[in-house]
């Protein structure tokens, strides 16, 4: 029975691993059948024939496809990504505060989202049928209809040009000191709250009735035990696979897809540096930025993936 | 000294799916005296379950109590409100489920389980809770009682969760009990074990308990008086003994006339072939090993024969191999070892093999009707398609088919376009042996087809068997737990235990069954004579006496 977590944890660590693998490769010739050749692009349509012939083997784009993957691939394992085609820096240098900056947003709106859903979506399904419920239910399925650049670009409308609140445009040199902070993130974070937040509550106010409904808690009902106890004691602990899964989902989605929310607020993060890669067809940039995405997505699913193993006593 | 609980015109209301409101406790009134052991009997649907858990203040979602009285100690729990009611659960009255092994929290060890109404009610520290579960577990007979609650429920088998779960019901000291349907999903031989350690424990602290079944020999045991409960009414109510000897309401009757079956006349063996002769099958489970056996084998070379117009049963617990057994001569689990001859020909182990006549001749009927018949399909769908697949009938001969295969099994032509979901349990059941018979088989395998069903439906559906027989030459393969049913049809008994064939007996000499694990089984099959369990001797003196023996 011991031995079943380890290799069990060791198995997801093992698919994580290939998956990166997969994807990695999916990524890199995805990106190189993008219409147009490098070469072309980076010394425009008036440059003769010779000089990009030139170019493209100064950039080893003569070299087989496969070749040059693993010359990349190697080179991520080495911490090298690559230089930027378009200003010649070193992608590395490009992508770091961009990071940064997107762990600090993505770090702030978990702090706020996570607890902010659990606490609706576990307290919704206590008194499931009730009138809060319904209301809690019909917000979440509303915010899930409106899209997200409806909601970015109401708050700016509403803080920024009727009340005057807030800037309109989140320039992280402007944080300085705690208001500053509040003034510069609170529009991006306020709309990704209501993204990420309406499925974690969905799907923890349906894992908790699910064990809500189960004998064991019955029981434990019939041995006296209060609302809270059933929940807390009872349900929670069985439910956490399917809630902690949802939460990774959900947090996942503030790596890479905040691409408009970075995009209206001008945050500068990384999602929004991938898009202005994709439109200077920066390669190196965007495989880099994809691969980061790839990443994170995976670190959050497998952590989700550990922690259920971990909760159930049948494998521990 | 007035009675601990006491039910006047209990009403108890439930809404239906279409938001109708319905009556399903139509005016209940009752008492049970200090230290009495009251029984509730009926049926599925009879409402006993329902009216013992009033007794908590407590009813299932979408039902509530909509009138009447019902006392516990003085207090009327129908009327308190509900963060009274909860300080009255576990301590003055306490539950114990019908699934131990679901209402036990898979992810909290059961030693914190057991203890909770103390930590719920403040009774007394955790340290004397745990010594005084301990103590219990001991009184309960269980195995290992200084470390058997660091465990979790899944650790531990079905009979001694059972146990756990009346420890877990005794800890807070309550002057009721309710046993709802607690052996239900045990085993014979562990449930007389269960049985004896509920009683000891119970009557030595003189505690009132609420006993719900529909078994009427395990009730015997147990009860002082009888409750008789139909549709929500109580039909009689007296001591065992009247119940037993004199019952008066027809309902009564038929309960205790579906419990001595008319005793199976044997057929009249021929010389002629065998019908089905498995010679040395083994089935297993799990990749194949190094010595070219499945990993883990369910049935270890068994062999049985079957004449035309014979039935053989085949009884052992739960995990003993028997319906492994049936599949694999079914050919839905191919055999690892061994080989089946059916009228005279090798059957190969594989269904997807065997010819389609082959296929027509054997048929099988699954435990559960439920799960066996397409919800989606109407009663005319599920009978039509074996009539098409074998016989090619189609438009109106394929109606008058199912026409007759409905009366065959006497359920009403009427039927023919409802959908599983609105046939009762024993209706199902009925449909599912028409479909074998759609076939034209000349051999049913039956795995345990009357386990989900209600004494009196379940005789009911033996006879129709019995009656089909007679008039179509059927041979049955009998699989079931229920050693009454089996005796009621079979002309050979075959006992399973772990895999393995114990010993294949007749059901005239079932007195005599020569090894110990069969006298264990027989002798553990409760009795209606209410000294059966007291006369018995524990498990393990019967089986050093019948192994001595």
């Amino acid at each position: 029975m011991k031995a079943r977590v380890p290799s069990l944890i060791l198995h997801r660590l093992l698919i994580a691993a290939l998956t990166l693998l997969i994807v990695s490769f999916a990524v890199y010739f995805a990106t190189s059948m993008l219409p147009g050749d490098t070469a072309t692009i980076l010394l425009g349509q008036s440059a003769t024939p010779e000089a990009i012939a030139g170019l493209r083997k100064a950039m080893n784009l003569d070299e087989p496809a496969i070749l040059r993957f693993l010359k990349w691939i190697g080179g991520l394992f080495r911490g090298e990504l690559g230089t930027s085609y378009a200003n010649n820096m070193p992608v590395a240098a490009l992508i770091g505060d961009r990071l940064l900056n997107t762990l600090k947003l993505a770090g702030l709106t978990t702090i706020i989202a996570v607890p902010l859903a659990l606490t609706l979506g576990i307290t919704s399904a206590m008194r499931r049928g009730t009138l809060y419920d319904r209301i809690v239910t019909v917000a979440t399925v509303g915010v899930i209809s409106v899209p997200e650049f409806v909601i970015a670009t109401s708050a700016v409308l509403l803080f920024a040009v009727y009340l005057r609140w807030l800037p309109a445009l989140s320039l992280t040199g402007d944080a300085h000191g705690l208001m500053g902070m509040l003034r510069v993130y609170a529009m991006p974070v306020i709309t990704l709250t209501f993204g990420v937040s309406a499925q974690m509550i969905r799907m923890s106010r349906a894992a908790v009735i699910e064990t809500l409904n189960t004998p064991y808690v019955e029981m434990a009902l019939l041995k006296g035990a209060s609302q809270s106890r059933l929940v807390l004691r009872h349900a929670l602990p069985n439910a956490l696979g399917p809630i902690v899964n949802a939460v990774a989902l959900s947090l996942s989605y503030l790596l890479g897809g905040v691409i408009i929310v970075e995009t209206i607020f001008n945050y500068p993060g990384v999602a929004k540096l991938m898009v202005d890669a994709v439109s200077t067809r920066d390669l190196p940039l965007i495989q880099s930025c994809a691969m980061i995405f790839c990443v994170g997505y995976l670190l959050l699913v497998t952590a989700a993936d550990v922690i259920a193993i971990l909760s159930n006593p049948r494998l521990r | 000294m007035s009675p601990i609980v006491q039910i006047r015109d209990l009403k108890v209301e439930a809404r239906t799916d279409s938001g109708r409101r319905v009556a399903i406790i139509k005016g209940v009134s009752l008492d049970v005296a200090e230290g009495e052991v009251m029984a509730f009997i009926g049926e599925s649907g009879s409402g006993k379950t329902t009216v013992a858990m009033t007794l908590l203040g407590y009813a299932r979602p979408g039902c509530w109590i909509a009138g009447g009285e019902v006392r516990v100690d003085g207090v009327d729990m129908a009327a308190l409100p509900e963060k009274e009611r909860a300080r009255i659960r576990g301590t003055k009255v306490a539950y114990v489920p019908q699934s131990a092994a679901a209402a036990f929290n898979p992810a909290i060890p059961i030693m914190e389980q057991v203890i909770e109404v103390t930590r719920i009610h403040r009774l007394m520290p955790p340290e004397e809770a745990r010594r005084k579960a301990v103590e219990l577990f001991r009184a309960l007979s269980l195995p290992d009682p200084d470390h058997i609650g660091d465990r979790y429920p899944h650790q531990v088998s079905g009979g001694q969760l059972q146990r756990l779960a009346a420890a877990m019901a005794l800890i807070g000291d309550p002057k009721v009990v309710v046993f709802d349907e607690p052996t239900t999903a045990l085993d014979v031989t562990t449930q007389v074990e269960v049985l004896r350690a509920f009683k000891t424990v119970t009557r030595k602290h003189r505690i009132a308990c609420v006993y719900v079944s529909h078994d009427l020999a395990v009730v015997a045991q147990i009860a002082d008086r009888i409750t008789v409960l139909k549709g929500g009414e109580i039909q009689e109510c007296g001591t065992t003994t009247d119940i037993l000897e004199r019952p008066q309401h027809p309902y009564t009757r038929q309960l205790l006339d579906a419990f001595r079956p008319a005793p199976h006349a044997r057929a009249v063996l021929t010389d002629d072939a065998p019908l089905l002769h498995v010679n040395g099958l083994s089935v297993g489970y799990g990749p194949p090993g190094a010595n070219g056996k499945p990993l883990v084998l369910a049935v270890e070379s068994v062999s049985l024969t079957v004449r035309q117009g014979t039935n053989v049963g085949i009884i052992g617990e739960s995990g003993s191999g028997k319906s492994t057994l049936a599949r694999a001569i079914a050919g839905i689990l191919p055999a690892c070892g061994g080989d089946i001859l059916f009228d005279g020909r090798e059957l190969w182990d594989s269904a997807r093999k065997r010819s389609r006549d082959q296929l027509r001749q054997l048929q099988i009927v699954f435990q559960h009707a439920d799960t066996a018949l397409n919800p989606a399909k109407s009663i005319e769908q599920i009978l039509g398609r074996p009539l098409t697949f074998y016989h090619g009938l189609r438009g109106k001969a394929r109606d008058a088919r199912i026409d007759s295969l409905l009366d065959m099994v006497h359920l009403p032509r009427a039927l023919r376009h409802r959908r599983p979901g609105e046939l009762s349990g024993g209706q199902k059941q009925r449909v599912n042996v028409a479909r074998a018979l759609a076939a034209e088989p000349k051999l049913i395998l039956c795995d345990e087809i009357t386990s989900a069903l209600d004494t009196v439906v379940a005789a009911a559906v033996v006879d129709l068997l019995k009656e089909l027989q007679r008039e179509l030459g059927l041979s049955y393969v009998f699989i079931s737990h229920d050693l009454s049913v089996i005796e009621a049809i079979c002309d050979e008994i075959i006992v399973m235990h772990r895999g393995r064939m114990v010993e294949a007996i007749t059901p005239s000499a079932r007195q005599q069954p020569k090894h110990p694990y069969t006298r264990l089984l027989f002798s553990s099959v409760p009795k209606l004579d209410p000294t059966w369990l007291d006369g018995l001797d524990p498990q393990s003196e019967r089986m050093q006496a019948a192994s001595g023996g």
